[in-house]
């Protein structure tokens, strides 16, 4: 049974959302034994809830929570006040997620080390090294239900699969197939397999794409070691003299404030949210905000270059038919710089719907040339490309100035600039991606422009030492030993690979070190 | 209110042709804009009704789609009359902008002019105004997020109650 905390209760460990690293984090600990709370902003939808609509499922999950932009970036013209594209819900960004599950490769722990010093990137080698996370990365994949590990057979591959993989083998291409899926592709966990519905975007109404909401938090709650309090905002982390922290105000369902007292605090919000969360917990003894000595909370924010291409042939595709991003080229995941760039990109299929497609295949295009892409959705195919982003000092998250939410907490400004890395990566795929669907025959391609950011990393990095980062090896504040961060804000870079296998390994090993450090009795 | 109406609009068809003149496509009939070939039309309350069928003929060379029926360019503009109800501010955002698209067209306004390049010229020309941004900013949703227009560019929708694809052509593809 779900357990349920007094505010006053300051044995807990309160984890500040529910999504891949707060929700994994929340069970780890509670089958220890450990009682957990977890505060989430958002409500709680169950999986039957979920909606087969683009926009009315981005009304029912998505955060939509005014936040500002500036920089180079397309996103700041097209949508000036939605940056990211994540969840506020029950499950975090889990809910909304295509379920690519790939590990990073071993030189993308040591960016620095293997790529050298850049100008204008604040490259940092990670405190770990690939062979610590694979112990991790499996427990991951055996938890996430990941295909193409533990002898579970890969997804079948659908039309838009079929359209990527044509043209990987006339290019040449070796390393391509349906990926490493959190999907289900047999029944397992209680779990149905994957029906190929084809919206996985939206929310798995199958339960059979792995999500914190109906894995590890029903898991968790059944031992009786886990509460998860929807609707509650944390608007600030509250710490004593000694700079230990010591519970969390929150905004209840009702909007009234709460403070709920904790042995050890998580934040797991997402890397806008969790940045913006520790600076606005600036005391007169950290009057820079919590965990940021070294100045770096908020900063160096990573989103992956992306950008898509679709393509229109001659006949029907019916890309949106089937699982969303089961298909892969990962032969561009290599560090390569003789291609004029560092790092790698993975080529991954993707598709919208058709309100998403109108929306995202040219925001603010217009005219025929924009609407003759349209008159041929069902004869499109699509693909994305996700590469390694360069981290910038300058790219970050600040307290906007004067605008504040309906809690008084000030909003968040993202600040991006393209890295030339990033541009020089992006046009490289373009190119490869539009010759790669010309060899199958398509007729018109188009480079998609970045999407308002998935993938939101970097803001409260790890680093061996103390100056360059917020958090060392096990995702613990420098500054303050009972405070952690638990989600994709650790990162210190961002690898080629979707990030979100990593953030659930970080937070395995993360709860190993917690449980170990309670026991010990050292926070 | 703005109502939407299929069949009769009230006045009979020969009526109409005869108020509208002959090859009229959208006819303006009292606070309505009526399409006399398609037996529909679309009442206005707060916006002019030729302002409400230029912004209809907007839409579309807008964002032209010629098997797309006028039916659904109208639905998707009509949240501008019942905003403009609202709001004096939109309002006049919408009766002014509309009166100089007709004053830079010249003689006849906007709808006299006969082909869609010559319409798309005038279009580019107020591109960056609040006024066409907030038009194309309402059709990317008010168009393509009408579920019946969806058959019409091949997008099958919903599909969790027909038991997803998977018995349903996920990997049907042929030509390959
Ligand atoms: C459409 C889409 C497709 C994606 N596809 C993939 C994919 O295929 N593979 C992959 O690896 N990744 C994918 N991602 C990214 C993936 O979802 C995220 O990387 C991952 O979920 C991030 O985990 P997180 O724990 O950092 O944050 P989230 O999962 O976003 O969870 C954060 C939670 O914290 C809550 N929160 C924030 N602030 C507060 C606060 N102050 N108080 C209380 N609660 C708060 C939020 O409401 C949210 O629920 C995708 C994302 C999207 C949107
Ligand atoms: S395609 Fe598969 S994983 Fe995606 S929503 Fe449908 S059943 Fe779930």
């Amino acid at each position: 049974m779900a357990a349920s905390f007094d505010l006053k209760n300051d044995g807990v460990v309160v984890i500040i959302g529910s999504g891949a690293g707060g929700g994994t984090l929340g069970n780890e600990l509670a089958q220890k034994g450990i009682d957990v709370v977890i505060l989430e902003a958002g409500a709680r939808h169950e999986y039957e809830d979920f909606v087969n609509d683009e926009w009315d499922s981005f009304t029912q999950l998505a955060w939509k929570d005014k936040r500002t932009t500036s920089g180079d970036w397309r996103v700041a013209k097209d949508f000036p006040n939605l940056p990211a594209w994540i969840v506020k819900s029950v499950g975090g960004s889990t809910t909304h997620w295509a379920g690519a599950s790939l590990r990073f490769q071993e030189h993308e722990f040591k960016t620095l080390s293997t790529y050298g010093k850049l100008k204008g990137a604040n490259l940092l080698d990670w405190p770990i090294t690939l062979a610590e996370m694979e112990p991790y990365y499996a427990k991951a994949e055996a938890k996430m239900g990941v295909t193409g590990t533990n002898d579970w057979p890969r997804l079948p591959g659908n039309n838009n699969f079929k359209v990527l993989k044509a043209g990987a083998d006339k290019l040449g291409y070796k390393e391509c197939h349906t990926g490493n899926m959190a999907i289900n592709s047999v029944q397992r966990d209680d779990r149905n397999s994957c029906q190929q519905t084809g919206f996985c975007f939206q929310g798995c109404k199958w339960g059979a794409k792995w999500s914190t909401l109906y894995t590890e938090i029903p898991k968790g709650e059944a031992t009786g070691h886990l509460e998860v309090r929807p609707n509650a905002m944390v608007i600030k982390i509250n710490h004593d003299a000694s700079g230990k922290v010591t519970g969390v105000v929150y905004a209840d369902k009702d909007g009234k404030l709460q403070e709920q007292k904790a042995r050890i605090v998580a934040v797991a919000g997402n890397s806008i949210e969790s940045p913006r969360l520790l600076l606005n917990s600036e005391s007169a003894k950290f009057p820079h905000g919590l965990a940021n000595s070294s100045g770096q909370v908020g900063k160096n924010y990573m989103r992956h270059t992306t950008g898509s291409v679709y393509a229109i042939f001659e006949k029907p595709v019916h890309m949106y038919r089937g699982t969303t991003m089961a298909g892969i080229i990962r032969d561009e995941a290599r560090h390569d710089p003789s291609r004029g760039f560092v790092g790698g990109y993975e080529f991954e299929t993707l598709s919208l719907g058709l309100p998403f497609m109108a929306a995202f295949l040219d925001p603010g295009g217009w005219g025929r040339s924009f609407t003759t892409a349209l008159d041929h959705y069902d004869h499109m195919a699509g693909l994305w490309i996700v590469g390694e982003d360069m981290p910038r000092a300058e790219n970050r998250i600040t307290l906007h100035a004067d605008m504040k939410d309906e809690h008084g907490m000030p909003i968040a400004d993202v600040h991006f600039d393209d890295h030339p890395n990033d541009t020089a990566m992006r046009n490289h795929a373009y190119k490869q991606a539009s010759a790669l669907y010309a060899a199958v025959g398509a007729t018109r391609t188009f480079p998609t422009p970045p999407y308002p950011s998935t993938h939101n990393l970097g803001t409260n990095r790890m680093s061996e030492k103390a100056a360059d980062g917020v958090v060392n090896k096990h995702g613990q504040a420098h500054d303050i030993k009972n405070l952690f961060v638990s989600d994709g804000s650790q990162f210190t870079t961002g690898a080629a690979e979707n990030p979100t296998l990593t953030i659930v390994s970080l937070a395995i090993r993360q709860a190993d070190y917690i449980a170990a450090q309670m026991s010990a009795k050292t926070i | 209110m703005v109502t939407i109406y299929d069949g009769k609009p009230g006045l009979s068809r020969r009526e109409l042709l005869k108020r509208g003149g002959i090859g009229a496509l959208l006819v303006i009939s009292g606070s309505a804009v009526i399409s006399p070939e398609h037996a529909w039309g679309l009442e206005t309350s707060a916006l002019k009704p030729e302002t409400m069928a230029t912004l209809i003929q907007m839409a579309r060379d807008i964002y032209p789609h010629d098997q797309v029926p006028d039916k659904y360019y109208a639905i998707a503009v009509k949240g501008h009359d019942e905003q403009a109800g609202k709001d004096a501010a939109h309002k006049a955002m919408i009766e002014d902008g509309i009166a100089d698209l007709d004053k830079k067209s010249g003689e006849g306004g906007y709808r006299a002019l006969g082909w869609e390049d010559q319409r798309v010229a005038v279009l580019k020309q107020i591109e960056t105004t609040p006024f066409f941004q907030a038009i194309r900013g309402g059709l990317v949703v008010g168009l393509y997020n009408q579920k019946e227009v969806w058959p019409i560019f091949g997008y099958e929708g919903e599909s969790y109650s027909k038991g997803g694809y998977i018995a349903r052509g996920f990997n049907d593809i042929e030509w390959l």
